[in-house]
């Protein structure tokens, strides 16, 4: 599965992972409930508008109280909104944190690329830089402005804990189909979670104003089957620098180096 | 007691209808008519900024691509310029120091404001204020979207004066209306005519006085904000900077407590112009005036306790987040009283449909919708993936610049013959109201889609997939656009023509002070003070 916006939709992106289809769920009720008011609005103003012109209706009525129904349209709103809360509370509860993540991964947004740190299987960390238009490869579907050189992966059907950090502005780490949006804030450590259900390759921009190329800081992330993350974790231990190692690699060029050299050391760090 | 310092500020003159000469009356201005006249020209100067940033922004937006902008540090500059501009430099002079300077004495039977040097300096702090905003996009600008969030506005991500000047603008503006607001406050606890209490007193009025207070106690929490984002730029502090124990989260909590505020007080006097159009129009009195009116007063008190509704992926807690989400929610409650009560009002009525009345209607409307996915974002849950996209984009043009600007079109329509002694072209007013309905629609409506998409907010190029409905948003701004230089052409027409306008043009269901008095009103207003039964 692809998550990726499409033209033309006009729904949320189709969902990955349960996080997203407990929102989707959600969003069902509510949207309902705020299309019926409209229509309800809409239809009174319509009935007002055509019975009441001043050509049908050249008399108005005095009438400027009606006691039961300023109650009702008091009370009728509360109920709504009530039974939106509930299962509201619930969902936010949910999507809070995981209660045991099967890794974590470290997200760190920086000015204009992404970085990603594995601590827990081997502590390396790299960084992920969006595809410049000219280099776009059409053959292996790459998509403008969306696509990276290093995708973060994660194993398919596992509870991934998302750590976010920042280190120069404020960048958001917002992937639609997987439900799941947290700012990288400098000074803080925040958490959240995410899980994929489905193998593919899920789609995000950064979503928080960070300076000139805000508009140009794709997210990929890419969920693959067990066995197939557990190859990618070894050579990816190889080919990056350990994050509490080498400081990372802020390179003026937008492609990031994918030099296998780069990675230096082997050590593990398995908590 | 009024009167008398009214004939002191009148050079003696007395109280015939006796102007100071153009100089003395325009730019040493005391009188509110005055005064509230020159606010509703400078926002109509203004929006010509706002809405040409908006139209340079949607031409960029038509197609995917860099097209016309050099870089995203220069759209930067001009999101955060149309924002600023159109928020504090369009909307509030329009709506609070035009029409509330213009009707609010008169509405309660007030000779003049309670100060009426304040009153001057307040309209004369917002044309530097003004300067300085447009000046700072020569300078570099802003580019860092109206929240001014730091790290992203600290001096080393926006080196340059251009955020500077932004920042003192934003000073002059926010002293202006803090000035304007204890004028209002105590305008209208003080000089109210004899037997208007306050439960009789106009909407517009209840309007404004929560309005007033809004401003009043939330616009310094702004002040203390951007001084020390200033000091933090100039001054080696580190007020929002973690690594000299800051707190950048503290910018945004600050910067929401008023911000959020901020919007009730672009749309409440809406609320009361809106009321009384309704019930001119429909020959009936305003349903449940007094549910009104504490609606108001409600969603004033309950706007200062959900500011971080704007936050939910700002790392607060899961707690914080439950409480601000409900907390929000209950404000769709005293709303809603507002929207039924509206349609009860014109429910019975005799309704002719003249210019400001359409504008009124299409309020009620489009403000429902914008009010529905307000209650849609409310839920921190459904945020996590509209948080910053174009759905919020969506919602709060729907309840601003359909909201707030079809309220100050309908206050325009109603108010402008009492103000100029012309009434404007009733054909082109309708040509206006429905070129603007559409245009805004075909603008604001497809970016729901965008939002629901995941498109972010702020970028001026966009991954293919959301070409199709930007084109249609385009499309439909350039309709808007149109549409506002259709108004440009009312308003020509409107004082070049020679249709007098009555002192009552619109029959018995105008029943305010203001259409007791002559169009344009006199110098003085009232010659005697009037008693409300």
């Amino acid at each position: 599965m692809i998550g990726q916006p499409h033209n033309w939709a006009m729904t949320l992106q189709e969902a990955a992972g349960p996080i997203k289809e407990s929102i989707h769920d959600f969003n069902q009720i509510v949207l309902w409930i705020i299309v019926i008011t409209t229509i309800v609005v809409g239809l009174l103003m319509a009935y007002a508008i055509w019975r009441f012109r001043a050509s049908a209706n050249p008399v108005p009525s005095r009438t400027s109280h009606h006691t039961l129904l300023e109650v009702a349209w008091t009370v009728v709103p509360v109920l709504i909104l009530i039974g939106i809360a509930v299962p509201s509370f619930r969902l936010i509860y949910y999507q809070d944190r995981a209660r045991d993540a099967e890794l974590t991964v470290n997200v760190t947004g920086r000015q204009w690329y992404w970085h990603y740190g594995y601590p827990d299987q081997g502590n390396f960390a790299f960084d992920s830089y969006p595809i410049q238009e000219a280099d776009l490869k059409p053959e292996l579907g790459h998509l403008r402005n969306l696509s990276v050189d290093e995708p973060m992966m994660i194993p398919v059907g596992k509870d991934i804990r998302i750590i976010t950090t920042g280190q120069d502005v404020i960048h958001s780490f917002f992937v639609p189909s997987l439900g799941v949006q947290k700012y990288t804030i400098p000074g803080r450590t925040m958490e959240t979670w995410l899980r994929a259900d489905r193998v593919g390759t899920f789609y995000g921009q950064c979503n928080q104003i960070c300076g000139t190329n805000h508009w140009f800081m794709p997210i990929v992330v890419k969920a693959v089957p067990q066995a197939e993350f557990e190859a990618w974790v070894a050579s990816a231990r190889q080919r990056f620098a350990r994050a509490d190692g080498s400081p990372a690699q802020v390179a003026a060029s937008p492609v990031a180096p994918q030099d296998p050299e780069a990675g230096t050391q082997l050590a593990q760090l398995r908590r | 007691m009024a009167t008398a310092s009214n004939t002191h500020d009148d050079h003696g003159h007395g109280h015939h209808d006796h102007t100071p000469g153009f100089v003395a009356r325009w730019f040493f201005s005391t009188n509110h008519k005055d005064i509230g006249i020159l606010y509703i020209i400078f926002a109509l100067l203004a929006a010509f900024v706002g809405v040409g940033l908006s139209l340079l922004m949607r031409i960029e937006l038509q197609s995917p691509g860099m097209q016309i902008f050099a870089d995203g540090q220069a759209w930067n500059v001009a999101v955060t310029a149309h924002g600023v501009v159109m928020v504090f430099y369009v909307i509030m002079p329009a709506l609070i120091g035009g029409f509330g300077n213009y009707f609010v004495p008169i509405m309660i039977g007030a000779p003049d404001m309670a100060f009426p040097r304040l009153n001057n300096i307040s309209f004369w702090l917002l044309v530097p204020a003004l300067m300085l905003a447009v000046g700072s996009l020569f300078v570099g600008g802003a580019g860092t979207g109206w929240t001014l969030y730091p790290p992203l506005s600290n001096s080393t991500y926006q080196s340059g004066m251009g955020l500077d000047m932004a920042l003192f603008s934003l000073h002059l503006a926010g002293a202006s209306s803090i000035l304007g607001a204890a004028n209002f406050i105590t305008t209208i606890f003080n000089m109210r005519a004899p037997g208007m209490t306050l439960h009789k007193m106009p909407l517009f009025v209840w309007g404004m006085l929560v309005t007033a207070f809004l401003l009043l106690l939330s616009v310094p929490v702004l002040g203390g904000a951007i001084t020390m984002l200033i000091t933090d730029r100039n001054f080696g502090t580190a007020f929002f900077d973690p690594a000299g124990g800051g707190d950048p989260v503290l910018f945004q909590h600050l910067f929401w407590f008023f911000g959020h505020p901020e919007v009730y007080i672009m749309i409440l006097p809406g609320f009361g112009i809106i009321s009384h159009v309704l019930s001119t129009f429909s020959r009936k009195p305003i349903f449940g005036y007094l549910g009104m009116a504490y609606a108001m007063v409600a969603i004033g008190v309950v706007g200062f306790v959900v500011w971080a509704h704007h936050m939910f992926t700002s790392g607060i807690s899961v707690d914080t987040r439950a409480y601000f989400m409900a907390a929000t929610m209950i404000i769709a409650v005293p709303t809603g009283i507002k929207i039924f009560s509206w349609i009860a009002t014109i429910w019975g009525g005799s309704i002719t449909f003249k210019t400001p009345m359409l504008f009124a209607l299409g309020f009620i409307f489009l403000f429902t919708m914008g009010g529905v996915t307000g209650v849609k974002l409310a839920n921190a849950s459904i945020d996590v993936v509209l948080h910053n996209t174009y759905y919020v984009v969506a919602h709060f043009h729907y309840v601003l610049s359909l909201g707030a600007v079809f309220s100050i079109y309908a206050g325009f329509y109603y108010w402008i013959g009492k103000m100029s002694g012309k009434q404007y072209p009733e054909r082109w007013g309708q040509i206006h109201f429905w070129m603007t309905f559409i245009g805004v629609n075909l603008t604001f409506f497809p970016m729901h889609f965008l939002g629901a998409q995941g498109m972010p907010r702020r970028y001026p190029d966009y991954p293919d997939a959301f070409a199709g409905w930007n084109l249609v948003a385009s499309l439909g701004a350039y309709v808007s656009v149109a549409s506002f230089l259709v108004f440009i052409y009312v308003c020509f027409r409107t004082l070049m023509g020679s249709e007098k306008a009555a002192g009552n043009p619109w029959g018995e269901g105008a029943t305010t002070l203001e259409w007791q008095v002559s169009s344009p009103p006199p110098f003085h207003t009232f010659d005697e003070l009037p008693r409300i039964r």
